[in-house]
């Protein structure tokens, strides 16, 4: 009578987990088979990096042409120059992504600093502005200042593209930054001031390496944004002919070709970013190893 | 000199610059739109610029239409969101860091060139640009946006708590609905936000997925000031004020603590 007991206890523990392993490969199949809609259009345009066909989705054999015309700037069995604007193009998305960054980095950072030490009513005023180009769309921010450079007789061009992505990633290094702040010893500071620091010292010996992470991590996240923005650098940018390389591709798509050497470009920043991922995934990996050895 | 490092001392005056900046390339071109909006080309005061939106048919189907779009967007992508945050913030990956990472890591390829290589993709499987191609670009190219929010939330949750009501007698669907539902409210909340925001004022992704077969609001707008000509821009400034009236309600609901969960995006 035990013994039949036992059996069904374990028959339904051996059902009980059946039905987990069940469970947990639909999970992964769902998981894996969104990854896999996400990732084919991306598959797709490596894939046709590799064939020389001036018109995307059409497999003229295998070839490094494109990747080859890419770095030398020339086709050489066309006898034509690359589109010059795309290199154009990208050499400014890098200028305005790290300007802009590098400056929405320290404005932000400064601002953090003074919004944690101010009382509760202007703090939320400042924070509610701060929210404001989060919240509004692209097209909304790059309209209003678009009217605005309007209004001020300041003509559109390098300089107002970079405000304009100023104002977008600001937000985002305050908001990285300020958590950073609430961890910290508020004494510490006020310390370094009396033992004799200036404040500029006691800014630079004392908070920032305690900021530091955030500011990175702001800094980071204004570089990618800043290189993924269309709408606003559209509407800032202005028509004296510079472009990033989200106003070109517009721009080329809607003229109807693309040019054929995106398709190498991207996927090299893609196969980069890729490859940094693992990197990094592999080295917290490896710590994490080395933590549990010496343990 | 001693007052000047005494306005230094007081590290609260740091934030000046930041506020200085925001009143000037934010307060003051919002305010912008407002005045374009309600004056005419020469200046003057009119309602002329909304009587017009009001009167044209063809502007406020548009608008309905974009509403329309971005709201179904949302719902999908909130459908098709939420089980993949919940699987990988609570089902045994061996590394759901990097598979959350992958969600990601899609977005470094430009997304105009991402919805151009979708077009490709309908192109290959010989699938008509219309309506079905807008949804699915538009939830092909916001979904990372919605899993991340809810997958963030889901993270930082107390397991004890499933735990307790597991114990309690809950069954796994009344912990779901009970327990986990709402406590992802908040990342629910920005995931909505963050993916209703961009897909009801986007003008290119729309235009390349249809071949400019479909308007949508944002490009209205776009049209108004690039090729409408000085004209244009108060009747373009009247538009952006309605859909920054739709911002304002969308966010109003969606209360500000948002923003946290916006800026762990990365």
């Amino acid at each position: 009578m035990k013994q039949v007991e036992m059996t069904n206890t374990q028959r339904e523990a051996q059902k009980r987990q059946r039905n987990l392993r069940v469970r947990q490969i639909v999970a992964h199949s769902y998981l894996w088979l969104l990854l896999l809609l996400l990732y084919a259009p991306i598959v797709l345009i490596i894939i046709f990096s590799f064939t020389k066909s001036k018109v995307f989705g059409n497999w003229t054999g295998f070839t490094f042409a494109l990747y080859e015309n890419l770095f030398t700037g020339y086709d050489r069995v066309a006898h034509v120059h690359v589109d010059p604007n795309l290199y154009h193009s990208l050499f400014y998305t890098l200028i305005i992504a790290i300007i802009a960054a590098a400056a929405a980095t320290l404005l932000g950072t400064l601002a953090a600093i003074g919004i944690h030490n101010m009382r509760q009513k202007s703090r939320a005023a400042i924070q509610f502005m701060n929210s404001i180009p989060m919240i509004n769309p692209d097209i909304l921010t790059g309209i209003s200042l678009f009217l605005l450079f309007v209004f001020l007789g300041i003509s559109r061009g390098l300089a107002t593209v970079i405000i304009a992505h100023v104002v977008f990633c600001t937000p985002y290094v305050v908001l990285s930054v300020m958590p950073r702040l609430t961890k910290m010893n508020p004494n510490i500071y006020e310390a370094a001031l009396d033992l004799g620091a200036t404040p500029f010292q006691a800014l630079r010996k004392v908070m920032m390496p305690e900021l530091w992470p955030g500011m990175l991590s702001g800094f980071i996240l204004s570089v990618t944004l800043s290189i993924d923005d269309f709408g606003v650098t559209f509407f800032t940018k202005g028509s004296g002919g510079l472009d990033t390389l989200s106003t070109f591709i517009y721009a080329d798509a809607r003229k109807g070709g693309l040019t054929p050497e995106l398709r190498p470009l991207f996927s090299l920043i893609f196969i980069t970013m890729l490859l940094l991922l693992i990197y990094i995934n592999w080295r917290a990996d490896r710590q994490a190893k080395q933590l549990a050895n010496k343990k | 000199m001693k007052t000047l490092s005494s306005i230094f001392d007081s590290r609260r005056t740091w934030a000046w610059p930041y506020v200085l900046f925001l009143v000037l390339f934010v307060l003051l071109p919002l305010l912008l739109i407002f005045v374009y909006a309600f004056t005419d080309p020469q200046g003057h005061f009119t309602l002329k610029n909304f009587v017009t939106f009001a009167t044209k048919s063809e502007a406020v189907n548009t608008f309905i239409y974009s509403i329309a779009v971005a709201l179904i967007t949302t719902i999908i992508c909130l459908v098709l969101g939420y089980p993949a945050a919940y699987i990988m913030a609570t089902a045994e990956l061996k590394t759901p860091a990097v598979m959350a990472m992958l969600f990601i890591l899609p977005m470094w390829i430009n997304f105009l060139l991402r919805t151009i290589a979708t077009v490709e993709l309908f192109n290959m499987f010989g699938i008509p640009l219309g309506e079905g191609a807008l949804l699915y670009g538009m939830c092909y190219d916001f979904l990372p946006f919605m899993i991340y929010p809810i997958y963030n939330t889901l993270q930082k949750m107390d397991r004890s708590l499933i735990e307790a009501a597991h114990d309690l007698g809950a069954n796994r669907i009344e912990v779901l609905t009970k327990v986990i539902l709402p406590l992802s409210v908040p990342g629910i909340y920005s995931g909505i936000i963050m993916v209703f925001m961009p897909t009801v004022s986007t003008f290119a992704i729309a235009e390349l997925l249809t071949r400019n077969k479909i308007t949508l609001f944002g490009s209205l707008i776009q049209r108004a000031f690039g090729e409408g000509g000085l004209q244009m821009w108060n009747y373009g400034a009247a538009l952006s004020l309605i859909m920054l009236l739709i911002i304002g309600l969308t966010s109003f609901f969606g209360n500000s603590e948002d923003n946290e969960t916006q800026a762990g995006l990365l």
